[in-house]
């Protein structure tokens, strides 16, 4: 791995230290597909309707409803945007940021699947999104890219794989995100 | 009874996505940025990359346990609960989790809004 960091880190340079508006794309769709695909999915499984904890098989039939299947494969997508936006910031950035997904929750719950969302609730949501609001200015990345040849656990597995990735970023890339309010 | 499930499912749901988003989020810092990688080595370097992560696996076996608690939650619960109320107890498990697992800096401004965050939690679960 290490020869093809040292080239991307070299050839990138200013872009790790900027959210271009690629990557705003990126959270956008980390909070567009997650919202959506909780939305359908849970559409879907209430189309399927309870599941007792005692009736297991019944849980695999339910990923065989369309729409389940449907939710599934939105928050697929979820998730590979959500890694893609891990690569280049902190976990603690890329939660918040991408958290207007309650508000597109309320808002599908409300009157897509028509559930009673209370004034607390309401409320709550706000505070949450206040909170987005607080770490949406802090830099985009603060971390050393971990080395698991420090951790007892994975040591071994990578020294198996001799070569493969693991190599801790260089430290001027712990930079802000050039986003700040 | 049926609350005691309800919130049994969203804290099963928060400590398994915490665990799946912290193994995740260092697998991908180590792959590196993968827009970067795409650009200068392709796709298939950056999909190689990712397979052949341990962490990636663990995350993932992680969020399906995360996935199906939440499969089973949502039958039961509202999803204006379930949904914001496990992600929330995940947004602040992650702060602390991101600090002492990933060693990112978890400022003053990052601990404000994980209470802000806590404080809406305990709205919806009014």
């Amino acid at each position: 791995m290490g020869h093809l960091s040292a080239h991307s880190d070299s050839s990138l340079g200013n872009d790790k230290r900027i959210v271009t508006f690629r990557k705003y794309l990126v959270l956008a769709g980390v909070t567009v597909f997650g919202a959506a695909g909780d939305s359908v999915l849970s559409h879907g499984m209430k189309q399927v309707g309870n599941i007792s904890i005692h009736d297991l098989p019944s849980l695999i039939f339910a990923v065989l409803n369309p729409v389940v299947a449907l939710g599934i494969l939105l928050l697929l997508i979820f998730i590979v945007l959500n890694m893609t936006a891990l690569s280049w910031a902190d976990l603690t950035y890329v939660l918040p940021a991408t958290s207007m997904g309650y508000v597109l929750l309320a808002l599908s719950a409300r009157f897509i699947l028509h559930e009673q969302v209370s004034l607390m609730r309401w409320l709550g949501i706000v505070l949450i999104s206040g909170g987005v609001g607080f770490i949406a200015g802090s830099p985009a990345l603060t971390s050393h890219a971990p080395d698991d040849s420090k951790s007892p656990l994975l040591a071994a597995k990578g020294a198996a794989r001799n070569g493969a990735p693991g190599n801790p970023a260089p430290a001027e890339e712990v930079v802000s995100s050039g986003v700040e309010p | 009874m049926k609350h005691a499930y309800i919130w049994g499912g969203i804290l099963t749901i928060a400590f398994f996505s915490v665990v799946g988003d912290v193994l995740l989020a260092r697998a991908m810092k180590q792959v590196g940025d993968v827009h970067a990688l795409w650009r200068s080595a392709g796709l298939w370097t950056v999909v190689s990359r990712v397979a052949s992560n341990p962490n990636i696996f663990m995350g993932v076996a992680a969020m399906t346990v995360a996935f199906f608690t939440l499969l089973f939650a949502l039958s039961w619960g509202d999803l204006s609960l379930v949904a914001p109320a496990a992600a929330s107890l995940t947004f602040i498990g992650n702060a602390f989790a991101a600090k002492i697992f990933l060693h990112e800096k978890v400022d003053r401004r990052r601990w404000i809004a994980a209470l802000l965050v806590a404080a809406g939690v305990a709205l919806l679960a009014g």
